[in-house]
């Protein structure tokens, strides 16, 4: 896919400019480049597509409709991020009655920290795999993680928050984010070296 | 200056990663790794985890969805400009 659709490399200020001082189609065009992201963040989180899609929608309607609230301290990107994690936090309480695990839930220590896999990995995964593939063992791995962490590392590492927005965001010590996110980095680490190890390979093979 | 364990090589390993540990503490976490195969092999694969999850594109969402969002956005667009109640 296009790297121009990657939130680092596109300035989005021009639109945001635009979209702000009243052109609907510059917010139009904001949120075509941002909906696949936000609907992934959505899922994720609320592990439920038909929530997903009502994030997504809630999500750019409040965003338009409070976009003389944005003040541009932040990116606009952020903004939104922020918008679509309470949407879907609000989704999860409401269906706290399910199974579905609380992102307060206290966290066993320990265990989770372990690394098991030390192993090099077999060339480069992102040519070994096709593209689709290559995201399904990849989304596949985030939602097994417990939800604690993999809302701090989706936060942290793909959506590129800092440690104290994610902190305020989820309401959460930055110790707590730190340590989710270290947990979950492992995790996550371990899991995927399970699928992309040189086989039969040890460290010292490597050396 | 005291020798790092791999155990505390771990608990920082987001302070070496993310290149936040102060001077003394970076260091001694860079000495560790030079010097701990296994330590070395858990940073390269904790980069490349971060860097494949940062590199993948998300999928295209539903053709149904895009148009249920638009068909939305353009009601509310229609309805009056930002800040204004509807």
């Amino acid at each position: 896919m296009s790297s121009t659709n990657r939130t680092d490399v596109f300035d989005e200020s021009p639109l945001v400019e635009r979209a702000r001082a009243g052109d609907a189609r510059a917010f139009t065009e904001l949120v075509n480049r941002y909906e696949r992201r936000i609907f992934r963040l959505a899922k994720h989180i609320t592990q439920n597509e038909e929530d997903a899609e009502d994030v997504l929608q809630e999500t750019f309607l409040k965003a338009y409709s409070h976009l003389n609230e944005f003040q541009g301290q932040s990116k606009f990107y952020t903004w939104i991020v922020r918008i679509a994690v309470n949407e879907s936090l609000m989704k999860l309480r409401k269906r706290k009655s399910d199974r579905m695990v609380s992102l307060d839930e206290t966290i066993d220590t320990g265990e989770e920290t372990v690394v098991r896999e030390i192993a090099v990995w077999d060339g480069n995964p992102e040519q070994r795999y096709s593209q689709e593939e290559l995201r399904q063992i990849l989304e596949k791995a985030v939602d097994s993680l417990r939800p604690p962490f993999r809302t701090v590392f989706l936060l942290r590492d793909v959506e590129e928050l800092s440690t104290e927005e994610t902190a305020e965001l989820l309401e959460l010590s930055i110790p707590a984010v730190k340590s989710r996110l270290l947990r979950a980095r492992l995790q996550l680490r371990e899991k995927l070296t399970r699928l992309f190890k040189r086989k039969g390979d040890d460290v010292f093979a490597y050396l | 200056m005291f020798l790092l364990t791999c155990k505390d090589f771990l608990s920082e390993l987001n302070e070496y990663l993310d290149e936040t540990a102060d001077p003394e503490l970076r260091k001694q976490l860079e000495q560790h790794v030079n010097e701990c195969p296994n330590c070395w092999v858990v940073v390269d694969t904790t980069k490349k985890t971060l860097q494949i999850y940062k590199h993948t594109e998300p999928q295209d969402i539903p053709e149904r969805v895009h148009r249920k969002l638009t068909e939305a956005l353009e009601r509310r667009i229609a309805a009056g400009p930002p800040g204004r109640a509807f």
